[in-house]
């Protein structure tokens, strides 16, 4: 199908979307890969008077080691983040995510920002910003203010920004030695949306888990921090062990509440979650050379 | 509200200008408006691939693409790839192999293989896969595809190194 007829504009910074905003509040939106915008639009489920396209505003672009921080412009394309060096030697949590976003084609023109933005709920890059800390750009006429990943997603498509913001950026703490990351996720293909799959990110010494976060995604309304689960996890400074794994089990139950939809019901997806869990544990207390048990 | 906007951009090395209204897709633009049918209308909401083009060097959804985007851009479709020879092999195994069938996947399947060949190494046969992932064929079950495009790596690169399956 074909879009409903709108206006475009083409704007070439920030203040011409702003100016955009101000004249038509809701019934303008921004259009930027367009990957997820323009299926939408095809099939007529929403229709914007104006859309304003921001593929041309070079500040939005760009990877940069900044002191403690690895900053991303919101434009910076699935596929520039996925051949970055900068991201893969201090965000290696994203490197290994990126793969799962959507096929070479999409990658090649999606954004991290409109995927951050949109907030799918079963999209790897809102549960990779909230496991690694990140920090979220907004900017509207009125100025700038910065949103923590994990108090920006607030339910199915519900997030921080309001109408006016444009995200402009995210900001990923660099984290210290001892630190790892592990990313599992189950789709039907390579590439498809996941059914369910959790970002891990925790400290490790000595085979004991601390600063563990765990977030889940395809399975809430939104990328879901499961704290009790963590703890569960940590298992009071004890290492990870069989025992361990079955109490994260028991508290994942209690945490998490999958909504059921056409890739399964919610015990499906609990169970699936469960799983993953398991190896994505496994994993990063792999890579951080400590024992690895059932 | 409709009203056409004027658009000049590079299509298989020529510089056309036209007016094109603000919705009009890319691959819309390219068949209706230059008349290159190669590219294919599919689900037109970036699940098949058919509608595979390549927009400033890289593979893209022609259907996820605005035509007013593409001012300025460099565009290329299956007639300008093969008008170059530059997948003339990748060509001569689909049809070697079998891997086109009714032929409405083949030119978007040749352009996103174009750009695993160009990315200059070979690759196991899952790897193949994967990349191939957003593609579509409702024909061929996709052996054959994965068989010319594994022949051709083969041939320009060599072996891939055995560590994955
Ligand atoms: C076949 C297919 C498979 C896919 N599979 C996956 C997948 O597995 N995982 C996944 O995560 N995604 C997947 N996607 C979606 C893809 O990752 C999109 O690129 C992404 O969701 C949106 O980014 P975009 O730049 O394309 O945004 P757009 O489509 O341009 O915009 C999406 C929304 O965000 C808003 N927006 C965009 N940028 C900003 C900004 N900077 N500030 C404020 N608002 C903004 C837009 O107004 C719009 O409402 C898939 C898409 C396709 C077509
Ligand atoms: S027509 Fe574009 S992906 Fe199907
Ligand atoms: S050959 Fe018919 S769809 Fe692929």
């Amino acid at each position: 199908m074909k879009p409903y007829p709108f206006k475009y504009v083409r704007a070439e910074g920030l203040a011409a979307v702003f100016q955009q905003f101000e004249e038509h509040g809701d019934d303008a939106q921004v259009l930027a890969g367009g990957q997820s915008l323009m299926p939408v639009l095809n099939m007529r489920l929403s229709a914007p008077r104006v859309l304003v396209d921001i593929n041309r505003i070079e500040e939005l672009r760009g990877i940069a080691l900044d002191g403690g921080e690895v900053r991303i412009g919101a434009l910076t394309r699935h596929r520039e983040v996925l051949e970055s060096e900068v991201v893969r030697t201090h965000l290696p949590l994203l490197a290994e995510a990126m793969p799962h976003v959507a096929h070479v084609a999409v990658r090649n023109r999606g954004t991290l920002g409109g995927s951050l933005a949109l907030a799918d709920p079963a999209a790897e890059m809102p549960a990779c910003a909230v496991a690694l800390g990140a920090t979220l750009v907004l900017r509207s006429a009125a100025g700038e203010r910065t949103v923590a990943a994990e108090d920006f997603y607030q339910g199915l498509y519900e997030t921080e920004r309001r109408p006016d913001e444009v995200l402009t950026e995210a900001r990923y703490p660099i984290a210290g030695p001892g630190y790892h990351g592990a990313f599992q996720e189950f789709a039907r293909r390579q590439g498809d949306f996941a059914v369910v799959g959790v970002a891990a990110r925790g400290r490790v010494e000595s085979g004991v888990l601390s600063e563990l976060r765990l977030v889940y995604f395809g399975c809430e309304g939104h990328a879901r921090l499961a704290r009790q689960t963590a703890l569960a996890a940590e298992a009071g400074g004890r290492p990870y062990t069989p025992q361990v794994f079955a109490a994260l089990k028991d508290a994942l139950a209690e945490e998490l509440d999958p909504m059921e939809n056409m890739h399964g019901s919610r015990a499906t997806k609990l169970h699936m979650a469960q799983t993953l869990t398991g190896r994505a544990l496994q994993a990063l207390l792999a890579r951080a050379g400590g024992a690895v048990h059932g | 509200m409709d009203d056409t906007i004027e658009i000049t951009l590079t299509v298989n090395g020529e510089t056309v200008t036209r007016r094109t209204s603000p919705r009009q897709h890319l691959v819309d633009f390219l068949r209706g408006e230059l008349g290159l049918t190669g590219s294919h209308v599919g689900c037109e909401h970036g699940v098949c691939g058919a509608c595979t083009i390549r927009l400033d060097g890289r593979a893209v959804r022609g259907c996820l693409t605005l035509a007013v985007q593409a001012d300025g851009a460099r565009v290329e479709t299956i007639e300008g790839l093969t008008e170059s020879s530059e997948i003339s092999d990748l060509q001569r195994l689909f049809v070697e192999r079998n891997a086109a069938q009714c032929g409405y996947c083949t030119p978007g399947m040749l352009l996103t293989a174009a750009e695993l060949v160009a990315a200059g190494q070979a690759m196991p046969r899952a790897a193949i896969r994967d990349f191939m992932s957003g593609n579509y064929c409702r024909c061929t079950g996709y052996q054959a595809i994965i068989d010319a495009i594994e022949h051709v790596l083969e041939a320009r690169f060599g072996a891939p190194a055995k560590e994955e399956g």
